[in-house]
């Protein structure tokens, strides 16, 4: 049971993400609209609306259990369909490098990457990998 | 010296909260010339009054100066309260402490600081105030209607009914508007037809009525009781007097290119139609941008076959000026545009459809002859699914912030319908919120649910994916957390209202105001809902902001009650803050007939005995009348021949000096 | 001839060489210069979305500026570069604090205001030349071919930013299918994401997501797939479908290439 909507010693990593991110998530009505347009929620255990709910609520140790921030492919389909003018790709990349710029906490090891090379992967994706999962 | 009066209001804790009142009572006290300085938590209220009355008469005030609200508030109820008294009302002056004072400020110090300066210049001010007698100006008793909707023509038949000659404008060829289109209503499911085309024909028969159909307001000038309105009848290119009504002109028509707008474009009606059977009056109109006879002269088919002879093809435009005590604004409301809303396939796909468009294909007199079926292949859809906030809450360049508020109620009776019509079809809501609020409105929603199984999902529609003859609707289930995909056969959009989009056209010309979503602002959210800030125009339905049937009849009747109170009575009193020329100062230059936006100050030529020689000098003169007292030619008078009774530039800088102090 | 600053990126140095090969081999015969630039660094491969990441906008602020100085456009082919450097100059034109702080970093000999226009190499032939100019220049039409435009994401959105087309029924590349003499195909997945970088990450959704865009083009009929961002194709050409043996998946600039007859 919470006592708080949002828990005291989550205020402050909240408030950074909010920072980060520069969006109001205030503003979400929870219309959903983001998760009906995702194309990558198969792989996503929590919707990107109740993403967006959890931020609202500080539940940020949730969100950081999960594999959604990880599936999200940025490819801004919520963003440019939001009612509410929210930015959740902004939101999803907050979370991202918060959790990844506590040292070790690189979601891409780098010795990791060469196994997944096929001698076709483009530069543009192991770059793009190592911007949004390392450090 | 004046004997003047302060009288401090607390306005509950509204101004008492931010000011220190006890401290601006001992300041009123020391300024020169106020003897008196009281305060009360409500001055408005009668014990309030009481003390002003019973002050003004004890110490034989001869000028009262209120510290309180905007004068927009109660300016007009302190006057009554010092003429009660027994002195003139324009003895009056309010420091506004409240909305320029203790609303925008937090800090008590610096706001106690604020309100005693506007009070001070009250006082300044006050002191140059002199007795004002207001003019009477009669009344035309007659009312200008604009728009034929169901607003336009319960305001006509209420304010017909009192008695009073009344003219309906409206723009397309009949009255009816939006309700001529629907099918049923909501929360009853009655027949809209039904009950809208009785109050048509009463409308067109009611001997106090006239209406001017194919019409557009074109200027309006004057001023509460007395509006002159030129109107712009367009070219009907029909003969009225001669046209019987039969249709063989339309049927025959051979350009069937145009879509028809009363049928939302879901079919096809001729150059020369009438927009709907039932419409008043039941006479066709040329639209003479697809007329071949027009655009190429060929054809003159319709001329050929009128067995009236009716068809007039050099009927040209016609200017009607009349004169109006009243104007009531009843211009109604459009749908959004969802050509930025790609995501569902609007405008690509057939079978996707708006609300509107669902009332044209359910309506026994619609395109389908009331026959439910898909727009693409005219079979009948298993599954349907229909969405809400279409733009809605949308604060997206896409939509409009705020919620259209009768997209529930109809979305859930389309539902209904469905279901009543052919119990196989299953429905599907996607909704954000359900919002019910109104007389028997929830237990209607409730029933589409409890008794018509329709399917309520919350959560938006993402992207609809035509596949084959289906549109596979991408949605999720917020409440589950479940994305959900249906193999629909139909999709009904519910498309946002959205003002008029002339309408602030039309507000430029009535002199009234739009919001920052071009409804039309009333005077007062809560007090005077029906009234413009402009004295004798009000507003109806929704023009005025989004509103159902019965809360649109409930303010057109609303709106004719006050419109039936200004046409009642003969003679209006005129405000004496107006503009006066001392001719002895004024150079003739007439700058200030240029800058006045009411056409109130026009030349005047004075005859002047110059040692037995006669000269003329032109001059500038104000027709009180006209002025409203805006002040503007005194700013722009060069040798400062012209001032404003009530704010004369003495008063105005006595003001400036005491803030300054 | 129409000259223009010309930025490739490094995908198209390595692994999307034909994208850059197809494309500067179409524009002489368009009358296009495409002159790369000297000095020009990797974008990045993504925008940065962090409001507190000022370093990974210096490279393209730095070809930003080199191509207003020349008082040139700059032209890119590769979506994900045109995406972050499009971007990246709205930043520069409507954002104080990003203006300042990358011109103080970068000390250029005159701060740039993000007043430079960003043009992808298919906006230059829609715009710049016509697609009724380039149909006019075909001399090996693609009659008979039914190609699908794939848009992916990048190009796209966000469409205030990107203006590129209909963020949700874009055109122009069906536009460009048909100047070349093909006939395009519209399928409901064409904008659709491809799982972009998710590629590198375990588990990832991109076989599903490319399965789905491919079988919906598929069942329009679309033999070929054309597309503008090497990830993309990538993506589609690696993706467990069955049904991807149907289809062929090409850079748009092959199929220019190959109708302007320099192929």
């Amino acid at each position: 049971m919470r006592e708080k909507i949002v828990p005291t010693k989550q205020k402050q990593v909240l408030e950074q993400i909010l920072e980060i991110s520069g969006e109001h998530i205030q503003d979400c009505i929870q219309c959903a609209k983001c998760s009906a347009g995702c194309p990558a929620t198969s792989n996503m255990d929590i919707l990107p609306h109740q993403v967006i709910r959890l931020l609202q609520c500080g539940q940020i140790e949730k969100i950081a259990a999960s594999q959604t921030i990880w599936n999200c492919a940025s490819c801004f389909t919520c963003a440019a369909r939001c009612p509410r003018e929210i930015d959740l790709a902004k939101l999803m990349e907050a979370v991202r490098l918060t959790l990844i710029r506590c040292s070790g906490n690189s979601y891409l090891k780098t010795a990791s990457v060469p196994e997944k090379l096929d001698g076709k992967m483009p530069q543009q994706a192991i770059v793009s990998g190592f911007r949004k999962y390392s450090k | 010296m004046h004997k003047i009066g302060v009288f401090v209001c607390w306005c509950g804790t509204n101004i008492a909260g931010t000011v220190n009142i006890d401290e601006v009572v001992k300041a009123a006290a020391e300024i020169p010339g106020v003897v008196a300085a009281q305060n009360y938590q409500y001055m408005c209220s009668e014990v309030g009054q009481k003390l002003v009355k019973s002050t003004i008469k004890e110490q034989s005030l001869d000028r009262v100066v209120i510290a309180s609200c905007s004068p927009r508030m109660h300016e007009a109820t302190f006057r009554k309260t010092a003429q009660a008294a027994g002195l003139n009302p324009f003895l009056v002056e309010i420091a506004n402490i409240r909305e320029q004072c203790s609303w925008v400020h937090k800090n008590k110090e610096e706001g106690t600081k604020k309100a005693i300066a506007l009070v001070r210049a009250a006082v300044a001010k006050a002191a140059g105030n002199t007795e004002l007698i207001p003019g009477e100006i009669g009344v035309e008793h007659r009312a200008l209607v604009i728009g034929g909707g169901i607003a336009g023509i319960q305001t006509a038949l209420d304010i017909a009914d009192a008695g009073y000659e009344v003219d309906i404008i409206e723009k397309t060829p009949s009255i009816g508007g939006k309700m001529s289109q629907i099918d049923k209503t909501f929360p009853t499911l009655d027949c809209s037809a039904c009950i809208l085309t009785p109050k048509m024909v009463d409308a067109s028969t009611h001997p106090n009525i006239t209406l001017y159909t194919y019409s557009e307001v074109e200027k309006v000038s004057g001023y509460v009781g007395n509006f002159e309105v030129t109107m712009n009848q367009k070219a009907r290119s029909v003969n009225m007097e001669k046209c019987s009504g039969c249709g063989i002109c339309s049927s025959k028509c051979p350009s069937r290119t145009t879509k028809s707008e009363f049928d939302e474009g879901l079919r096809n009606r001729g150059a020369i139609y009438t927009p709907f059977p039932q419409a008043v009056p039941n006479v066709p109109v040329i639209d003479r941008e697809h007329c071949l006879k027009f655009q190429s002269g060929k054809c003159g088919v319709c001329e050929k076959i009128c067995p009236a002879g009716a068809i007039d093809y050099t009927q040209e435009d016609t200017k009607i000026t009349k004169k109006y005590g009243a104007i009531v604004v009843a211009t109604g409301y459009d749908i959004i545009s969802l050509d930025k809303f790609g995501e569902y396939q609007y405008g690509s796909h057939p079978d996707v459809i708006t609300s509107l468009e669902f009332e044209r294909l359910t309506n026994a007199a619609g395109p389908t002859g009331g026959k439910f079926v898909r727009p693409s292949d005219h079979k009948k859809p298993k599954k349907v699914v229909f969405v809400q906030c279409v733009g809605s809450r949308d604060k997206s360049e896409r939509g409009k912030s705020y919620c259209s508020k009768i997209c529930c109620m109809y979305t859930a009776k389309h539902a209904m319908l469905l279901g009543d019509k052919y119990p196989d079809i299953e429905s599907y809501v996607f909704y954000i919120d359900v919002r019910t609020p109104g007389k028997n409105f929830d237990e209607f929603y409730r029933r589409a649910v409890e008794e018509y199984g329709v399917h309520y999902i919350k959560g938006m529609v993402g992207k609809i994916f035509p596949e084959g003859d289906k549109l596979l609707v991408h949605g999720v289930d917020a409440l589950t957390g479940e994305t959900i995909k249906i193999d629909a056969d139909l999709v009904v959009l519910a498309a946002a209202t959205q003002a008029k989009p002339d309408a602030e056209a039309l507000g430029r010309k009535l002199g009234i105001s739009t919001d920052m979503n071009n409804f039309f602002t009333e005077a007062h959210p809560k007090l005077r809902p029906v009234e413009t800030h402009s004295a004798g125009i009000y507003l109806a339905g929704a023009c005025q902001g989004p509103k159902d049937i019965p809360e649109t009849v409930a303010q057109a009747s609303a709106a004719a009650a006050k419109a039936i109170v200004l046409l009642s009575k003969d003679k209006l009193v005129n405000n004496p803050c107006v503009s006066e020329v001392n001719e002895n100062l004024c150079s003739g230059c007439l700058e200030c007939t240029h800058i006045c936006p009411y056409d109130a100050i026009s030349a005047k030529e004075l005859e002047m005995n110059d040692h037995g020689k006669i000269t003329k000098r032109t001059v500038a003169h104000v027709n009180e009348a006209l002025c409203q007292g805006c002040g503007g030619c005194t700013v722009t008078c060069r040798p400062g021949a012209l001032d404003l009774k009530g704010f004369t530039n003495r008063q105005i800088l006595a003001e400036v000096d005491a803030i300054c102090q | 001839m129409m000259k223009y600053s010309y930025y490739p990126g490094c995908t198209l140095k390595t692994k999307a060489q034909e994208l850059e090969k197809y494309a500067l081999d179409s524009a002489k015969v368009l009358g296009i210069e495409l002159e790369e630039q000297a000095d020009w660094q990797c974008c990045g491969a993504v925008y940065p979305l962090a409001t507190d990441e000022m370093a990974t906008k210096l490279s393209a602020v730095r070809s930003l500026a080199a191509a207003q100085q020349k008082g040139e456009k700059l032209v890119t082919l590769c979506a994900a570069c045109h995406h972050v450097i499009k971007r990246v100059n709205e930043d520069m034109r409507s954002n104080e604090n990003v203006r300042q702080k990358v011109n103080n970093y970068l000390e250029l000999s005159e701060d740039y205001q993000g007043q430079g226009e960003v043009l992808h190499y298919l906006e230059v032939i829609r715009d710049e030349v016509g697609f009724d100019k380039l149909a006019q220049q075909v001399k090996n039409p693609l009659t008979g071919r039914k190609i699908g435009a794939y848009y992916g994401c990048l190009l796209l959105r966000p469409s205030k930013v990107m203006q590129f087309d209909d963020p949700e029924n874009p055109s122009i590349l069906e536009d460009f299918i048909h100047a070349l003499g093909a006939t395009p195909v519209r399928y409901p997945y064409r904008t659709e994401c491809c799982g972009g970088y998710l590629a590198v990450n375990k588990n990832n959704p991109v076989s599903e997501m490319t399965k789905n865009i491919i079988e919906s083009a598929v069942k329009q009929a679309a033999e070929e797939i054309v597309t503008a961002c090497p990830l993309c194709k990538y993506n589609l050409e690696t993706s467990k479908t069955e049904i991807k043996s149907k289809v062929s998946v090409h850079y748009f600039t092959e199929l220019l290439a190959e109708a302007l007859g320099v192929k």
